[in-house]
């Protein structure tokens, strides 16, 4: 794939190029529907296709009355404030258990750990339909339905396996010597776990923590059915408006979290990176 | 540690201890044990939290799904008196269910659980719920017995044998009248039979769900089949770069993928105004791309790529490029070192992702919700119907546990296939 | 079971939150204009003659049935007043979620002294249901797409060789099998009759079979403006009061079909399992609330026509447009030469049963 040699054939020569003209236009289909929203966002009319004006680049075909409705408009308000009410406090009860549990699944002598581990991933597995169905009939009974602890533990529940892959992830090439070593120098288990093991599985905690909070931050299914209109999040607002009436303003607040998505992904990627450099695993 | 141990004392005959006098053994057993409670003390509060959280909620479901004593929690001594009766014989219940049933009737009232009890068995026999409601409002002027005829006068619902009958079949505390209204079944004096043609709709709908996921599985796979090769043959500088284009869409908000379709396929949307504007099409002619199966595969093949991408990338990045050099140095040519050598290599990344992708995608709701129209939903959609709209909660629960069955057999298969632990994530 | 008892009650003791603030009320609407309509006719008001007591408006409205049976299975019922449509509140009043109530000792009876139950009339269908407004479904269609002789007869809907393209109509049964038998040659008396026989369901789905490539269907009241604002369809079905928003206040180029228009009646009912000074409060509320000038208030922010009889003279001129609303109201005589009643027994009894055939119909 690197690069052609000179003594390709003329099929070898188009196939190379035609593979490339395909994957560029997959990649195309990728981000398009993605990058489109953004210019769209900053449309003055309330349409959602772009205008002669905004074609011919004309400063009055743009403007920021999308963004001016999300930050005034106090139903997107409540939202923001929902979601960021929810979101952490899911991801910090999920990132606690699941770091704990991960530890514990990566000892070498785990009684039913494939059980164990198939009932922990499972919020991940199970449709979201029947996790929010279930949740809704057995929230209801024990008067968790529609309140804001409802809402925080059903997400917790759907971001633990997120932490638990992650963190797993960075304990199997975890080298067990390092921590023989600390005990051998005379450290105790609670400091050689805070000394050695945590800092190296910290990329793991922080990206699996990060997946927690993206769960809890784009979920919606659950939050429709165990919330109330009190726990009203960001997308279920985006929701309704979808539903009932597209307005333009949902452009505005696709953006918006597509620029937060790009801020979570790079912090993601130097985790990546920080976790690979500190085992050794890259020179960079 | 303990792997010496058994080393050890498999070559020497002599009990080994320990420098306080344990048996080597028993201390080693010991240490095990110690270390088999560890590692459960610190799963344990996360497997409690699922448990509750995740699991009842599940197990509740299950339950609710064939639960059903509504029938003889309102009207217990009808339901005893109706033992004796033979819905075959043809004929109605005689007096003594009828003086069962006033006096039920009239505690049902005082406590107004009559409604409640009609509006359920509606969903098996229309027409029961205005039965009960009308009688719960006169059942205080019923004069002296017999009540047969006066019942009869109230609602001449009373007088029907099929309204017996439905009150008698589902008296029983556990129903399988959900499963059965799930499968597009009902009971009948036949025994199982199918529910007529028109109102059957519920196997057809699972049907279109598998369809519709098998296809867009299939989309994924022939999308993803291509970058995944493109990003694992790269050079690791370009790839990485080309990493973040897959990895974008994935961490993009599912909803603000789907509101990027409905403006981009609507038909007023970007592609009819680019296709017009090209004259591709006429303005009357614009395409439907939304609101139908073309919506929903399109936008779910979008949603679901990445995950076909990634597992088939981590799979082709440890292929060896020397086993296709080799083919290819013993003469195969580039289609044949491919598809003999090369393509073998990456089914299980095939297997991967196909399942990932189909799991995810059986159980979708808000995507379909949104672009599918009517011809593009799921089953989820009716769930979720059942459970907000029309009330039947034991049918939407049926339908769930039904999706669940189906998904935890892919979710077997792809833990023998791949194993939970090699999930990966980015 | 025990254990399961236990585990539950331990989890509700340390995280169920207690109820709201004593002084809060919850009233569950619909949200936008309704929501506001309310607001400006009903909750400032009451709340200015009653500083104890904070009105918290809740969209829930659409989902409020299940919610309230959750909530009653829960044991904690967060809401004071809930706003349903009539079936709706029918369905409540069948499952025990609302209080039945005495409409001439608990509600307000006409300036003139009428009692409250010949003010309202027939309107009062269930005994749980307090009638605010009358409202109808009906058609709106493009003034500039529909030729020269705009569709005046409700069997135009269904016929695409007069007006071709695409149409709106809801995603449920309700009012659409009715107008395909209307269509179809039955007669309006009779349309419950043909209904309640498998053939009779069959021979309307027939009927809607004739338009089914060419329909768009809904499920919220706002699409079908959308729709027709965008040019995506020709003709549509929706509430009356969102046509009168999309031609009065949008000014977009849309007319209004009032031929064979549905009756339907939404107003406020209260959940059952509520303390008692919660409820009293409650009705308290209602009873402010379905008053008659407070009925008449209402439609000056929405088309929307008042459910008491006492009502009707004292309906006045929009807020902010500044023109008569009586003209736009469904009840008005030249609006309602043909109507269509709503039969709530008939959809309580046999809405399930209809509707699976529907959808079944409409999946294939």
């Amino acid at each position: 794939m690197s690069g052609l040699p000179p003594y390709a054939s003329p099929v070898q020569r188009s196939w190379y190029y035609g593979f490339r003209i395909i994957c560029a236009l997959i990649f195309f289909f990728l981000i398009f529907p993605i990058i489109v929203i953004i210019p769209l966002s900053f449309n003055s009319l309330p349409f959602f296709t772009f205008t002669k004006e905004m074609l011919a680049f004309d400063p009055a075909g743009y403007s920021l009355k999308n963004y001016e409705d999300f930050f005034t408009n106090s139903d997107w308000n409540n939202a923001v404030y929902n979601s960021f009410r929810i979101a952490p406090v899911a991801t910090l009860l999920a990132t606690g258990f699941g770091t704990l549990a991960a530890i514990g699944l990566s000892q070498s002598h785990v009684p039913f750990r494939g059980t164990i581990m198939a009932i922990l991933i499972s919020p991940m597995i199970v449709p979201l339909i029947i996790s929010a169905a279930g949740m809704y009939f057995f929230y209801s009974r024990i008067g968790l339905q529609g309140t804001y602890w409802g809402v925080v533990l059903s997400h917790a529940a759907l971001g633990t396996p997120f932490v638990i892959i992650t963190v797993t992830a960075t304990l199997v090439s975890f080298d067990k010597s390092l921590t023989r070593a600390a005990a051998n120098l005379g450290a105790d288990p609670v400091r050689t776990f805070f000394k050695v093991q945590m800092p190296l599985i910290m990329p793991g905690v922080v990206s699996g923590a990060l997946f927690a909070f993206i769960t809890s931050f784009d979920e919606v299914v659950v939050v429709l059915f165990v919330g109330s209109s009190g726990q009203k999040t960001l997308p279920w607002q985006m929701f309704t408006g979808l539903r009932e009436q597209i307005s333009p303003t949902i452009l505005s607040v696709a953006t918006l979290m597509v620029a937060f998505s790009i801020v979570l992904l790079t912090t993601l990627e130097l985790l990546r990176r920080r976790s690979e450099r500190l085992r050794g695993l890259s020179p960079g | 540690m303990t792997d010496i141990a058994a080393s050890e004392t498999g070559t020497t005959s002599e009990v080994l201890t320990t420098r306080d006098g344990v048996p080597l053994k028993r201390s080693l057993a010991r240490a095990l044990r110690r270390e088999k409670m560890r590692a459960l003390m610190l799963i344990a509060p996360l497997l409690l939290f699922i448990l509750l959280a995740f699991v009842a909620p599940i197990a509740d479901m299950l339950f609710r799904s064939v639960e059903n004593n509504i029938v003889q929690n309102t009207l217990p001594n009808t339901v005893v008196a109706l033992r004796d009766w033979n819905p075959n014989s043809g004929e109605i219940p005689g007096e003594p269910v009828f003086e069962a049933l006033a006096g039920d009737l009239k505690i049902a009232v005082s406590q107004k659980t009559h409604t409640r009890l009609g509006s359920r068995l509606n969903y098996e026999q229309p027409g029961i719920a205005s039965m009960f409601r009308k009688s719960g409002r006169k059942v205080k002027n019923l004069e002296e017995p017999p009540y047969r005829e006066q019942f009869i006068e109230i609602h001449e619902g009373w007088g029907t044998v099929e309204n017996w009958a439905t009150i008698k079949q589902f008296s029983s505390k556990y129903t399988d009248g959900y499963f059965l209204s799930a499968i597009d079944r009902e009971r009948t004096e036949q025994g199982i039979a199918e529910k007529p043609e028109k109102e059957q709709i519920y196997l057809f709908l699972f049907g279109r769900t598998f369809f519709l996921s098998v296809t867009i599985t299939i989309s994924c796979i022939l999308l993803g089949y291509p970058i995944a090769f493109l990003l694992a043959n790269l050079p690791l500088r370009s790839s990485n770069l080309l990493m973040i284009m897959v990895l974008l869409p994935f961490w993009t908000s599912l909803l603000v993928r789907t509101s990027a379709w409905k403006v981009l396929l609507q038909q007023q949307g970007v592609i009819n105004d680019f296709l017009v504007w090209t004259g591709l099409v006429t303005d009357a002619g614009r395409l439907v791309m939304i609101n139908n199966q073309t919506g929903t595969i399109i936008a779910m093949t979008h949603i679901l790529l990445p995950f076909m991408i990634l597992p088939l990338y981590s799979v082709m990045k440890t292929i060896s490029p020397t086993y296709v050099r080799a083919a290819k140095s013993l003469g195969a040519n580039d289609w044949t070192a491919f598809w003999k050598v090369y393509f073998p290599n990456t089914i299980p990344g095939i297997g991967a992702g196909s399942i990932l992708c189909f799991i995810l995608s059986i159980g979708f709701y808000i995507t379909p919700e949104l672009v599918g129209g009517t011809s593009g939903i799921f089953i989820s959609n009716r769930i979720a119907y059942h459970i907000s709209s029309s009330l039947n909660w034991g049918l939407g629960a049926a339908l769930g546990v039904i999706l669940l069955a189906i998904v935890m057999l892919f979710y077997w298969m792809y833990d023998k296939i791949v194993g939970i632990d090699n999930v990966k994530l980015g | 079971m025990k254990l399961k008892t236990l585990m539950l009650s331990v989890a509700v003791g340390a995280l169920a939150t207690s109820a709201a603030v004593a002084e809060d009320m919850t009233i569950v609407s619909w949200g936008g204009a309704y929501s506001a309509s309310q607001d400006a006719a009903y909750h400032q008001p009451y709340m200015a003659n009653n500083a104890g007591v904070n009105i918290i408006n809740d969209e829930s409205a659409a989902e409020a049935i299940a919610k309230l049976r959750a909530m009653k299975e829960a044991g904690n019922v967060t809401w004071d007043v809930v706003d349903a449509v009539a079936a709706d509140a029918l369905r409540a009043c069948d499952e025990g979620l609302a209080i039945e109530l005495d409409a001439d000792t608990q509600l307000a009876p006409a300036p003139d002294g009428t009692p409250a139950s010949e003010d309202f009339g027939d309107l009062l269908v269930s005994p749980c249901f307090i009638p605010q407004i009358v409202y109808s479904t009906t058609f709106g269609y493009r003034t500039d797409k529909v030729g020269a002789t705009p569709p005046d007869d409700i069997c135009d809907v269904f016929d695409l060789a007069a007006y071709p393209g695409k149409r709106a109509l809801e995603k449920r049964p309700i009012n659409n099998v009715e107008w395909a038998l209307l269509c179809d040659g039955v007669a309006k008396e009779d349309v419950y009759k043909v209904l309640g026989t498998p053939e009779g369901v069959d021979q309307a789905l027939a009927k809607l079979g004739t338009i089914k490539d060419s329909v768009v269907w809904w499920a919220s009241g706002s699409e079908t403006p959308q729709l027709l604002a965008d040019g995506e369809v020709v003709i549509g079905s929706t509430y009356n009061g969102r046509l009168f928003a999309l031609i009065e206040e949008q000014k977009q180029p849309v007319g209004m079909l009032w031929d064979a228009q549905v009756f339907d009646l939404d107003g406020w009912i209260i959940p059952t399992g509520l303390s008692p000074e919660r409820e009293a409060r409650a009705l308290d509320y209602v009873k402010f609330a379905t008053g008659t000038q407070q009925l008449a208030d209402q439609a000056k922010y929405i088309s929307y026509g008042p459910a008491r009889a006492s009502s009707a003279p004292l309906v006045g001129k929009h807020a902010t447009l500044g023109i008569e609303m009586a003209p736009h109201m469904p009840t008005d005589p030249n609006n309602a030469k043909n109507t269509f009643l709503y039969n709530y027994e008939f959809w309580a009894d046999n809405r399930d049963d209809i509707d699976a055939k529907f959808q079944a119909w409409l999946a294939k």
